[in-house]
């Protein structure tokens, strides 16, 4: 039993951490009242840039800060166009995310048939020599550790620090928080900013960590997945850790499956994880008390101070 | 200097009609910058992409026949949006048209009536409706966003047409490829000009958008689903029905797509394939924007979209560039839409100076 236990918890977890970045970052940019439903078109020009950048300099850590700063320039557009010129937040939303799929597919062309070496898991010292809960919580790739601590500091700074306040309260009425001197459209720049850094970050995991190769779309949906999590999180970061490993979980399930022999279509199976999101936004919308206490009062709602 | 955005009194009507323009001006002058930056000579490449794909009749009946589903989907989808019912799932609503329709067709191989298409039209709007329909009844009982959950399906469907493609409905004589047998004659729209591909899938696409600008320009249900898009507190107050909105609004878009899933499987495929579709579900929602979710605007944003398809075909052939390059200019021409779309809001003044900051907290 123990045998199977550690490699599904070990592959559950790897399947959920890129969900885990991209709906934190998407959780910071929503809670400061900035809707961005590009989060898919950011993971994969994340994706991209990071194998490239991976290819071309032998280093995997060039290639996540390369995946950081693409997802960081795509939220830029964003920014500017819902942010600065006011458009319509679910219109600019949906552009990034097909620009997006359109820029990696034609910048990966030439890398469609690269493959890289996975880096190695590093466990932690002393703490992966624990029987049993050594190998499945602590001997994980960098990024999984780093996507933990990631949790931690949004939490602590959402709700523990001054500036989280500011930025949660920008969220609720962007008047108030200007009228009382604060810059509500540079804070929700700088969050939107980090919602596409982290975004980047978790197509950089996926291509030179989780696959790790180049393909077409690679992402799979997981961008519109991460934005579901949040909803299911009711923007609250420790659910989003709980929420992503459920789906990593759903997503493993049919590699298990199959391994063992099950004989259900395949198709059936790689379904699953698309309609437990459907399933789990059923839940936790059905009660609209929940969502209302939740979600931020000025999500998606242009602001221009002078109007 | 510095730029300061000035509301309008009123939104611009000349700019809301300029701004797609200025957008397609925009994303050419892109599109010259990205030739030169791969290294193309961008007068020969801008020829190869825009006007070499259109300088035969061949290439202009292409060029209408890839704009059918595009108007098509844009124009279902317009009636959705204009209520602020966001259907983004169009591609898998094609794909349900297009399983419905081609499984009715594979069903029947000895058809011969010329019926049979009309059938298999409405087996795909059948098709596409039912898949439109999960996301607007889980957002009217359970208050589901529509967006995230109709995206979801575009997922299951492609997932569902694989299945059946590699499965039960996998010709049997088919060297194991993932595709069905061809369908009869009878279940295939008849050429309009031959030796092009056009077919009548055009005609339907065409009277299809006629109905969708009656119903948004003509009918009190599209006025009411208007009215619920501006101000939903007025249509609420007006007793408009929000569910019916979120019906008709996802159905339409959904409808639509089933046709226009029909359209590809019973036009220039002939066959299920596992890929019935190069995005046309997607794109749609950008022509429908560009067209300003007006059928007329649609017609002419389908034409522009359909030749970005062309030019990436052409690319590939004569400039040796991915023809992925067609998903690149489609994302810009958006980006530069909806950029533009702050001047029908606002003006944009120079500014000498700015002002201090303590003036502008107290304005």
């Amino acid at each position: 039993m123990t045998e199977l236990l550690v490699p599904i918890v070990v592959a559950t977890l790897a399947a959920g951490t890129p969900l885990v970045f991209a709906a934190l970052g998407e959780l910071v940019a929503e809670k400061s009242g900035v809707l961005n439903l590009g989060v898919e078109g950011m993971m994969l020009v994340g994706a991209i840039a990071a194998f490239a950048a991976t290819v071309a300099s032998g280093s995997a850590w060039v290639g996540v800060l390369a995946g950081m700063l693409a997802g960081a320039a795509m939220s830029f557009v964003f920014a500017v166009l819902a942010l600065t010129l006011q458009a319509n937040q679910v219109a600019a939303g949906l552009a990034l995310s097909l620009f997006g799929l359109g820029l990696s597919a034609f910048a990966g062309k030439p890398l469609e048939s690269v493959a890289l070496q996975a880096p190695q898991a590093v466990p932690v010292p002393l703490l992966s020599e624990i029987p049993l809960l050594g190998p499945m919580l602590f001997s994980h790739q960098p990024l999984v550790y780093l996507s933990w601590l990631m949790a931690v500091l949004v939490s602590l700074f959402l709700y523990r620090s001054r500036a989280g306040l500011v930025l949660r309260a920008v969220g609720e009425s962007p008047a108030s928080a200007t009228a009382i001197g604060y810059p509500a459209i540079a804070i929700r720049y700088l969050a939107t900013l980090f919602g596409g850094a982290m975004a980047g970050i978790a197509g950089a995991f996926l291509s030179i960590v989780y696959t790790p190769m180049w393909v077409e779309g690679m992402t799979a949906g997981r961008g519109w997945i991460a934005l579901a999590l949040v909803v299911f999180a009711t923007w609250r970061p420790a659910r989003v850790l709980a929420g992503a490993y459920l789906f990593g979980g759903v997503t493993m399930l049919q590699f298990f499956a199959q391994g063992a022999g099950v004989a259900v279509a395949s198709q059936l199976l790689s379904s699953l994880p698309y309609l437990a999101t459907i399933v789990v936004l059923v839940l936790i919308s059905r009660n609209p008390h929940t969502i209302r206490l939740n979600a931020p009062v000025s999500l998606g709602k242009p602001y221009h101070p002078d109007a | 200097m510095r730029l300061r955005l000035e509301a309008r009194p009123a939104p611009s009507r000349a700019m809301r009609y300029l701004s797609p323009l200025v957008a397609t001006a925009l994303t050419v002058v892109a599109g010259f910058i990205v030739f030169s930056g791969l290294g193309r000579e961008p007068l020969a490449a801008f020829h190869a992409f825009f006007v070499r794909p259109v300088s035969s009749l061949n290439g202009l009946a292409e060029l209408v026949l890839k704009a059918s589903p595009l108007m098509l989907i844009a124009t279902g989808l317009a009636i959705g949006y204009r209520a602020n019912v966001w259907n983004i799932g169009a591609e898998g609503q094609l794909i349900l048209g297009a399983i419905f329709g081609g499984g009715l067709a594979l069903a029947f191989p000895g058809a011969e009536s010329r019926w049979f298409l009309v059938l298999m039209v409405l087996a795909g709007a059948t098709g596409g409706l039912l898949w439109a329909a999960i996301p607007a009844l889980l957002r009217n009982r359970f208050n589901t966003n529509e967006i995230l959950v109709s995206l979801m399906l575009v997922y299951v469907a492609t997932l569902l047409l694989s299945y059946l493609v590699h499965g039960p409905w996998r010709d049997p004589q088919g060297f194991n490829f993932p595709q069905s047998r061809m369908f009869a004659d009878a279940a295939l729209y008849p050429i309009l000009a031959e030796p092009t591909r056009l077919n009548a899938g055009f005609l339907v696409a065409l009277g299809a958008v006629a109905c969708g600008w009656l119903f948004i320009e003509r009918s009190f249900l599209g006025y009411q689903m208007r009215v619920a898009g501006l101000a939903e507190a007025a249509a609420r107050y007006a007793g408009f029905s929000s569910g019916r909105t979120v019906w008709i609004g996802m159905l339409a878009g959904g409808a639509a797509a089933g046709i226009a899933g029909v359209g590809e499987v019973a036009g220039p495929i002939g066959q299920l394939t596992s890929s019935v579709s190069p995005g046309y579900g997607f794109a749609a929602i950008i022509v429908a924007f560009v067209g300003r979710l007006n059928p007329v605007g649609i017609v002419f944003a389908s034409l522009l979209m359909s030749l970005l398809y062309l030019g990436g075909e052409s690319a590939q052939m004569e400039l040796r560039l991915p023809s992925a390059i067609t998903g690149l200019f489609q994302g810009m021409l958006l980006f530069f839409l909806l950029g533009s779309d702050v001047l029908v809001h606002y003006r944009v003044r120079l500014l000498p100076r700015a002002p201090a900051p303590r003036e502008e907290a107290a304005a």
